[in-house]
This record gives structure tokens, sequence and C-alpha cells, in this order.
């Protein structure tokens, strides 16, 4: 009885110490400790302050851009296998909703070229469905598969840029996630622990950076419709007009020629910095085979203009002063932080499509402060008024019962710690539940074993009586909970999921703690040589 | 120590007000959600722009509405904060707008003009990224490292109580590690303190707040569904049935007193709601444990005695429980802050009525159901009555 009731000891003993461990690991310090609490429960948003937000890829984005590009390919197969044709176009899908509706509008092929043309379609461009509308003018829409393909690989490439981007910023924990379903909703859901600036980060997620530099054909004019009438009031062939904001009020318009020289593919870093006039920048260098070719276009275009594009306006346009080959930069930014944003945007690649914010919930750093002094406070408030009840009620047994309780709290902080579980609000609730259900284990129990006394049993007696009858009513208790928290868990997003997780883990410390740590206590007290007359409860 | 000692209390004989109260209860915030047109949800449930913001002084509502225009300002229950919101329909402007208002406070409460920063709002890197040049022309030679550690520190005694997040005067500074008066000076030149603080925002989809408050409620229909099958299970059917009528009517209850006090549903409270549903689903299960043990014990007794019996003898547990639960609950409510505050209130008024729930509710459901269907039987002269009892256990 004796040497198993010691080996019962030493399994609680090993277990507290595990859980110590894994709350606190080995300090030698008060600054480790409480460095190493910090790195082990980990706080939610809620409680630590930080950004949460959910962002729609805009799918659309990248459906019209692999439209555009197929479209260019055909113009050019065409008039290689010498077919005409009047226009080919697309149509302009507005939300993710549409985006399944891109399609190309093919007109006027020649009534003797449709076997020719179709020939050509089926073997060039695969992933679209040639529908003819009459004689001339075909439809063609994205093959299903191929369409699902291009929105999974977008939201892909989205993920991956945004995890650089923000991998760049140095924050801790970050987490960029697909959210929701992977074929119906492309939603990404991107927690920034720690964040106390959103607006910046957020206007970092949704920069595009798609950076193109282009050769200046005339400009700057004050209208569009001045860039037009300077050139007969048509665009002239291969160019475009594109907006310039150099400053917030003033507009100007360039004319470019319609390829870029550059794009952002080409790029190999980028890097913030100060020119000579202590204005900030950002250098950039391209690889070995871009230099090549930017070094074959600013040799002969010594004295033009470069236009620097980026995300559809134009940055700067300065003249070619001498043969670039592998360095360029965009000078004249307004401030430090404008310069390493823009950086690491270059640095972490363009996005295949829009980001649009769907939700954002971002609680600041004053607020987290606040929430896990005034969440201590009360928890400590709280844990005193049971310790003294308990101890009041059940005199000497209510030391065990207090055991007990701390016991199942630390179980179920370490066990978070452990599983690297977030700590949030709803986790707190779950917490407090798991303390009301240990008291009321410990509660049924000693009220059985009153029971059993009265009706006079011996002490030992009363008190296994007490365990195992009690033992029932807790088995069904605990498990109609954790069958709920299944449900919440499979079903539940965030939050909720936290909660579950929080109550489940704390209702099976509970069995330990309730039911076995407290009958070895009882048990330990009963041992000794002499058996006491009463039981103090 | 013991406060009830041998209670013979004749609770079922003594239901029928108590039911009465519950329907009444029930009524009231039914009438309640019913006039208000459904429960007040929360911006995480109805999409919109919510800001929290914390002012130095008593707010100045009447300024914040003149200057944001069309928005509702709500004064919160903790000192000097107020909610800020608006209710948008298209996700495209949400970002927008949340941009403007905090715009518009900056303009109408700050010095945005003046070319200083604000120190009150002003994030961890910008400040490092102001503070380098002046502090180097102030000959204050720090390292970057230095730097970093010392504005980590400046804003880190800014953002905890009691400051939370507001300076009154940066001379309160002066006692932080590292602030000498060198670096307090550039501090003043650099930036100015404002009268408020953003503490929070929440900017929610339409489309999101929607999904959330379907899964929310799914989800809570699932739980029941999954306890009702385990107390069946381990039970009689009609146990499983009465349990989920409590646990029900409880949250009925309490989303009526939400509406009532004009209290916002939140997904926080709809973790509350959870807590609550766990909680009086134990608080029934002990009592249910009980007959069932009574009823294997003395099968000759009428059900109705048997549950008065059970009831009386888990009273002093469930006291002490609901007693116990309820002070970890209120020390919340009263220390646990704004945040927790609805939070806390969900679970002060689902801790009352889920342990009377127990008694006055479960329990009665199930003799009716009993002595409906021995009234049918006796009818048809199969069985006598205490052969209803439960089989498993």
């Amino acid at each position: 009885m004796r040497k198993n009731l010691n080996t019962k000891l030493a399994v609680i003993a090993v277990t507290m110490l595990v859980c110590i461990y894994g709350i606190i690991g080995l300090p030698k310090s008060k600054d480790e400790l409480t460095k190493n609490l910090a790195r082990n429960l980990r706080l939610g948003l809620d409680l630590r302050g930080g950004s949460h937000l959910i962002l729609q890829v805009q799918v659309q984005d990248a459906a019209k851009a692999e439209a555009d590009g197929t479209i260019e390919r055909l113009k050019e197969d065409l008039k290689k296998a010498s077919i005409d044709f009047a226009a080919i176009d697309r149509n302009d899908p507005a939300t993710v909703e549409e985006t399944d509706t891109i399609q190309i509008n093919v007109k006027g092929i020649p009534a003797v070229k449709t076997g020719e043309f179709r020939s050509l379609m089926a073997e060039r461009v695969p992933a679209w469905i040639l529908i003819p509308v009459n004689a001339s003018d075909y439809r063609m829409t994205m093959r299903a598969s191929e369409m699902l393909a291009l929105k999974q690989n977008t939201v892909k490439m989205s993920i991956e840029t945004l995890e650089n981007r923000i991998n760049g910023l140095g924050l801790t924990e970050p987490v960029v996630r697909q959210h929701g379903r992977a074929d119906a909703e492309f939603e990404i859901e991107v927690q920034l622990p720690g964040v106390d600036d959103p607006a910046r980060v957020k206007a970092i997620m949704q920069t595009a950076a798609v950076l193109e530099l282009y050769e200046v054909k005339g400009g700057p004019y004050p209208t569009q419709e001045q860039a037009l009438s300077q050139h007969g009031g048509v665009l002239p062939f291969n160019t475009k007009i594109v907006k310039s904001v150099r400053t917030e009020n003033t507009e100007s318009w360039y004319l470019l020629s319609r390829i870029p020289v550059i794009t952002g593919r080409d790029l190999r870093g980028a890097r913030p910095g100060q020119d000579e006039f202590r204005k900030w920048q950002v250098g950039f260098t391209l690889t070995q085979e871009a230099a090549g070719r930017f070094g074959r276009f600013t040799e002969p275009n010594i004295g033009n203009r470069l236009a620097i594009v980026l995300d559809n306006q134009v940055k700067l346009a300065p003249t070619i002063q001498a043969k670039l080959t592998d360095e360029a930069r965009i000078t004249n930014l307004s401030n430090e932080q404008e310069a390493s944003d823009l950086a690491l945007v270059l640095r972490s690649g363009s996005l295949p499509a829009g980001l649009l914010p769907r939700a954002e919930s971002s609680v600041g750093p004053s607020l987290g402060a606040d929430s896990i002094h005034q969440g201590i406070v009360s928890g400590l408030v709280g844990l005193a008024a049971v310790v003294i009840v308990m101890l009041v009620y059940y005199k000497r047994s209510g030391i065990n019962a207090v055991l007990a309780l701390i016991l199942n709290t630390i179980i179920l902080v370490a066990a978070l710690s452990y599983f690297q579980a977030t700590l949030t609000l709803p986790g707190i609730a779950g917490i407090i539940l798991t303390i009301g259900m240990a008291v009321d284990s410990n509660v049924l129990i000693f009220e059985r074993i009153r029971e059993e006394l009265k009706t006079g049993k011996t002490i030992v007696a009363a008190v296994d009586a007490g365990f195992s009858k009690a033992w029932w009513t807790i088995v069904d208790t605990h498990v109609t909970t954790v069958v709920s928290c299944a449900f919440l868990f499979l079903f539940g997003s965030g939050p909720v999921k936290g909660f579950a997780v929080t109550l489940v883990i704390g209702l099976v410390a509970n069995i330990f703690t309730a039911v076995f740590v407290s009958k070895v206590i009882f048990d330990f007290e009963l041992s000794g040589k002499r058996q006491p007359a009463t039981l103090s409860i | 120590m013991e406060i009830l000692k041998n209670t013979n209390i004749d609770f079922l004989g003594r239901k029928w007000p108590f039911i009465i109260a519950s329907l009444a209860l029930t009524a009231v915030g039914l009438v309640s959600l019913a006039v208000k047109g459904g429960p007040k949800y929360g911006i995480d449930f109805r999409g919109g722009a919510v800001m929290y913001v914390k002012f130095a002084g008593k707010p100045p509502v009447d300024q914040i509405r003149a200057s944001l225009g069309d928005v509702s300002v709500q004064e919160m229950t903790t000192e000097n904060e107020v909610m800020i919101g608006t209710e948008l329909q298209d996700e495209r402007t949400l970002d927008a707008n949340r941009r403007q208002m905090a715009d518009k406070l900056a303009a109408t409460f700050g010095q945005p003009s003046s070319g200083k920063l604000d120190f009150n709002n002003v994030s961890n890197q910008a400040l490092t990224d102001r503070l380098r040049e002046p502090l180097q022309k102030a000959n204050a030679q720090l390292s970057d490292q230095q730097l970093q550690d010392l504005t980590a520190a400046i804003l880190d005694f800014r953002n905890t109580p009691p400051r939370s997040g507001l300076l009154s005067s940066f001379d309160q500074l002066s006692g932080v590690a590292g602030v000498t008066p060198v670096i307090l000076n550039v501090l003043k030149q650099e930036c100015y303190l404002s009268s408020f603080v953003i503490r929070q925002v929440e900017v929610v989809g339409p489309k999101v707040g929607g999904d959330l408050r379907r899964q929310a409620v799914l989800v809570t229909l699932a739980a029941l569904g999954g306890m009702l099958i385990y107390i069946a299970f381990r039970f009689e059917w009609i146990y499983g049935v009465a349990a989920v009528i409590a646990v029900f009517h409880d949250t009925v209850i309490t989303v009526g007193f939400f509406s009532l006090f004009d209290k916002e549903i939140s997904l926080n409270v709809v973790a509350a709601l959870l807590t609550l549903v766990g909680y009086s689903m134990n608080d029934t299960i002990v009592i249910f444990d009980r007959i069932r043990e009574n009823v294997k014990l003395t099968r000759r007794e009428p059900l109705e005695t048997i549950i008065n019996r059970s009831v009386n003898q888990t009273l002093s547990r469930t006291i002490m429980t609901s007693g116990l639960t309820f002070l970890t609950v209120l020390a919340l409510f009263l220390f646990g802050g704004p945040v927790l505050h609805t939070f806390s209130f969900a679970l002060v008024v689902g801790i009352l009525i889920g342990t009377y729930s127990s008694v006055f509710i479960a329990s009665p459901i199930v003799v009716f159901w009993h002595s409906y269907a021995d009234g049918k039987r006796k009818a048809a002269g199969v069985l006598p009555a205490g052969k209803q009892a439960p089989r498993k256990g």
C-alpha cells in the first residue's frame, strides 16, 4: 500500500516538473524567466496587440492578364500565318465572382481561312475553347480545369509574395495562409502579432509592385487629350499613355513605348539608400542577361529619356546620361520609410493579382497591455476567492482541493505551451470554465464523502466510496463537454477553436488532478501510523 | 462548515412559479428582440468599421460627431473611451473609410500640419526613423541597436497601464531607463502629444460578417446535438432532450438579456454563450446522474419523489459550484476591463439562469414525459410505473 502510494506520488511529482519546465524552462535569472515565459505562452493578437487581416485575391486580375498575354501571342501568330483579322479584344470581369466569364473576342477572320485559323488555334492556345459566333467572328472561353489551376496558382503565388514581404519586416511569428475553401474562396489570412502600424503594413502588402522601365516617346503632357492631340489625335503604333503622379496634386502624362525594356522579373536585388544630396532612393541591380539588354538599349539612347513605371504610374523619367548596364535607381523619395518599403516590395516580387481587404482587426499595443493586466488581476482575484471559500467550507480537505486546482491550472498552461497553442480571449473563457468544472469535481467528491460519513462508514471507506460514486458523474459531465468541443473544433473557426482546445486540455488534466491527485493526497493523509479519528471536511 | 443540512424541499411541487417566471423572462427577451429587430450584432457579425478611441479627458462626443460626419459615437463603460462606428455595405470602401476616420481624428484632435509626430499614436519604426538624425545632431551618440532599445522602452512605458497609451507630458518619460535630458529635448522638439489614442480597429466586410454569423449558429446547434446524443446514450433519450431544452432556454434568455440591456453580440460573446452551455449542461448532468442512481436503488417510488430527493441531495454541491464559478466570473466582470465586459456579462447572467434551469426546467420535463408515458401505458394496461427506470449506468 505504502509502496504503491510512493509510486503515485512520484508520478505526480514528475508530471509537475515536466509541466513547470514547459512553462518557464530552466531560468537562471529573472530576466530569463520573463523571456522564457513570453516565449512559451503565445498570446493571441487580442491580448498582445497586432493585426489580423483577411484579404481576397482578385483572381480576375490574373485571368485578365492571362487573356492579354494570349491576345498578344495570337496577334503575332496570325500575322506570321498571314491570316487577317479585324480586332481581338477581351471583356472586363470586375469581381472575383465574374472571373469565369472571361472571354476573348476575335473578329473579322476571312471565311476562306476558317480551317487554317481553327487548326492554328487548337495548336497554339489549347487552354481556350473556340466557339464560332458567325462566319467571321469567334468567342474564346477558358477551359474550366485551366481556370481552376490559374486561380489556385494565383492564390499560391500571392501567399508566397506576401510571405516574402512580411518576412522582410522582421516581425515575430507572422502567419500567412489560405483562408476558407481553396476552390471557391480565394482568401488569404494574415496574422501580424505586435504590429503597431497596420496602415503601413497593409500598404506594403497591397502594393502590386509591378516595376517596368520604358523608353519615353513624348511628354510630359498636362492631360491625356493633349498627349493624343500632339500626335494627330491617334496613338502612335506600339505606344501607350501612362500617368505620372510626382506630387499630390499635379498629374502629367507620358507617351511610352508599348514594350518595356526591363521588368520586375529582371531584378536581382533592391536596397534603400541616400543619394549625394542626402535624398532617399532605392537602388536596384539587374540580372546578367537583363544588364546586357539594358546596355544595348541605353547606349544608342543617350540623351533620350527613360521612364520608371511602378504599378502603372510613371515614378520618374530621367534623361539617360551614359550607357547603363546592371544598376539603376529610383531617386527623390520622401523619407527613409518610403525607400525601405519600396525596396522591400521590389525585392519580394510583384503580386499576380490585386488584394482586397475583407476584414481587419487591429489591436493597439496599449489595449493589449491593458487586457493582459486586467486578465491577470481578475484571474487572481477570482482564484483567491475560490481558494478562500474552499478552505473555509471544507477546512483541511479544502487544501487538497486547492492543490488539485493549482496543479490543474499548471498542467493546462503547460499543455498550451507544449502544443504551441495561442492563448486568446476565448481561450481565457475556456480556462474559466475549466476552473469552474475543476472545482465542481472536487465539490462533487467532497459532498459525496460527507454523505457517506453520515451513513456511519469509516473514514477510509467513506473516502473510497465518495471517489467511486462521484466517478461516473465526473465522467459524464466531462465527456459531454468534450463531445461538444469536438463539434466546436471541427466546424468552428479561429476563436471558437481556441476555446474548444483549451477546454478539452483542461478537462483531461482535471480528471488527473481531481480524481487521481486528490485521491493520492487523501490516501497519503490516511496512510500514517496514527489514523485520524475524524476527517476535516 | 455546512450551509445546508439534509434539506427536504419539494422542488417539483413548486415548479410552476419558476416555470412561469422562465416563460416570462423568455417572453420579455423575445419581445425585446422583436421590437429591436433581432439581436444587436457586434461589428464582427454585422460588417462595417469600428474604432475604439481613448481620450485624455472626457471624450468630446459632439466634436467627434461634427468632424467625422455620418458615424455612430458611443461612450464606453470604461472611462474616457468611445466607440466610433460606421456601417458599410460595400467592401471596397471599407479600407478607405477606416483611413479617413483616422485622418479626420488626427486633424481634429492632433496637429498633423505642425510637421511633428503624434507621439501617442506613433509606431516604433516611425519613431526610430524620426529620432535618428536629430539625436545625432544633438550629440547623443547611439548605435542603431541602442536607438531601437530606447524607442522600444519609451513606447513600452507609454503603452502599459496606468498610461495605457496616452502620455500627458513628455516629462513622464524621464523615469524610463536610458532617457537623458538631451533625448527628452529631442523628443519634445520632434513630437507632440495629441489628446487621443486609437486603441482598436475592427473592419469587417458584410459577407465575412454573414458567414461568421451562420457559422456561429451552426456550430452551437451541432454542439447541442452532440450532447443530446451522448446523454441519450448514457441515460434515456428524454433526459437528453430535457437537458438540451434547458440549455437552449438559458441561451435564449441570455440573448434576450443582451437585447434588453442593449449589449452587442460579438464573437467573444459566442464563446461566452458556449461556456455557459457547457456549464449549464454540467449542472444538469450532475442532477441526472443522481436521479439515475436513486432510481436503481428504489424502484418502487414515484419518479417525482426520486427527483426531488436527488435535487435535494445535490443541492449543496449545486450551490457551492455555481457560487464558486459565479465568484470567478464576477471577478472577471468587475476587473476584466472593457474587452471582457460583455463576455463576462453573458456568463454572470448565464450562470444564474443555468443553475436554476437544471432544477426547474430540465427535471420537470423528465417528470412530465414520464407521467405522460405512464398515463398512456396504464390506459393500455402494460407496465407499472417503476419499470420506466433507466436501463443503463
